[in-house]
């Protein structure tokens, strides 16, 4: 026998389901009024320092399929690279946001404040990025992954450098379709599959 | 901000596989290349903070959040309540826990919810709420029916509700669902087999817990949640609150 560690497991996932939209995004679902106030309605709140960009894309299946039903959650830091809470950090951005995939068209559409870059531990500085959290039916754990910049630096980022195979880094890079406009699919299964993160 | 370590790696032993075919949806929804796995950096150790102002009186209060407090939900009442702690045995204060679910009758309020079972008109089906500084909270909600689901020919939901929880950063960001001890529907369920480890299916099955039952008003069941904690050594960060 040895001591007995003091450590609990996680809570294991379970799919967020069909349903989710009604719990995390009621009024999206058709459900107005169940809050006085919905969570994650915007990633800014007011004029920021920054430039303002839009992001679209869709969810894809193992067979090319759009997803109709998936919800996405984004987190990120301010233009100046400050996350929310950090001393300076813009008091317009919230940095989180809910969407969900257009229940017809499949497409998502995020309006925020582009991120700036910052300085992690081990003074690494990460490119400008959005992380990004999507649940849907079918989906048991929540995937995370990241939203970079085809018009950025990306050169030295800690988490685009591990990425072996690197015709697999341009599945997290938004592609630039107009000024201030960018595209960002994702594949959860199959050709060009997007990179998951553990972290 | 002062350094309280890097996420403690997700054990992914504990949760389900993303491929399980019984569950059909998750065959083409699940990813086959391996997750990316580094140490967490302040994109994960950061996240929204959520305050008490955006939760309203009721938000907990299934029973009558929908009517706004006219009139009571149908449905056996119940109490569910737990603490929200992370690895470290530490509780979450200030967690977000929302929940959503069916009816006494197995129905959501949901447009592509097309179940025989009628929608109760003073039912949503959802509620939130924000964990004490002992990681504590509670809903008071109707037990949720069972319900048919089209997978293979003839499989039923257990029970259940289902749970999101924001802890305090990104990266312990966590869906689930709480299960009700003695559902015999659970052990056929292919969602609750893709936790692949029977121990850890149970802790996702909630007792009953009479403690907290309040006679002649509701029962209660116990639901504790646990969030991925932070590595704190004296080696590479300031030990904070240790």
């Amino acid at each position: 026998m040895v001591q007995k560690l003091t450590t609990l497991a996680e809570t294991p996932s379970q799919t967020a389901g069909p349903y989710v939209h009604i719990g995390l995004m009621p009024t999206y679902a058709g459900n107005a009024g169940s809050f006085p106030q919905e969570i994650g309605a915007s990633p800014v709140t007011g004029k920021v320092n920054g430039q303002m960009i839009d992001i679209v894309g869709s969810v894809f299946d193992g067979t090319g399929w759009v997803l109709r039903d998936a919800l996405i959650e984004s987190w990120q830091c301010d233009g100046g690279g400050r996350f929310p809470g950090e001393e300076g950090a813009d008091p317009n951005v919230s940095g989180h946001c809910r969407f969900a995939v257009d229940e017809a068209t499949g497409e998502f559409r995020l309006t925020t404040v582009k991120p700036g870059s910052y300085v992690g531990r081990g003074g690494v500085r990460s490119a400008p990025h959005i992380s990004l959290w999507i649940v849907a039916r079918g989906i048991n754990t929540g995937l995370n992954t990241r939203i970079y910049f085809e018009d950025e630096d990306n050169s030295g980022d800690p988490l685009l450098s591990r990425i072996e195979q690197r015709t697999r880094v341009e599945t997290l890079i938004a592609k630039k379709v107009a000024d201030g406009k960018y595209r960002f699919d994702i594949r959860l299964q199959g050709d060009h599959e997007t990179v998951f993160l553990d972290l | 901000m002062s350094d309280l370590g890097p996420l403690i790696p997700r054990n992914r032993a504990v949760h389900p596989a993303p491929y399980a075919e019984d569950y059909k949806t998750s065959v083409t929804r699940s990813p086959n290349l391996p997750l990316l796995s580094m140490e967490s950096t302040p994109s994960e150790e950061t996240g929204p903070v959520f305050g008490a102002e955006l939760i309203g009186e009721l938000d907990n209060n299934l029973i009558l959040n929908w009517s706004k407090g006219l009139a009571p939900a149908v449905g056996e009442r119940i109490l569910v309540h737990g603490r929200v702690l992370d690895e470290n045995c530490r509780p979450v204060p200030n967690a977000l826990i929302e929940i959503w679910q069916a009816n006494a009758g197995g129905r959501y309020r949901h447009v592509k919810d097309t179940y025989f079972a009628p929608l109760d008109p003073n039912f949503g089906g959802c509620g939130r709420t924000l964990t004490d500084e002992s990681g504590y909270y509670e809903f008071l909600t109707i037990r949720p029916g069972a319900y048919p689901w089209p997978n293979r020919a003839n499989d039923w939901r257990p029970m259940h509700i289902h749970f999101s929880i924001y802890g305090q950063s990104f990266g312990q960001r966590l869906v689930t669902q709480m299960y009700f001890e003695g559902d015999p529907l659970i052990a056929h369920c292919p969602i609750a087999a893709t936790v692949r480890d029977r121990s850890h299916l149970d802790r996702l099955v909630a007792p009953l817990d009479l403690s907290k039952s309040r006679p002649l008003d509701f029962l209660a069941y116990k639901f504790d949640i646990v969030l991925r904690g932070r590595r704190q050594t004296m080696f590479e960060n300031k030990l904070e609150g240790m």
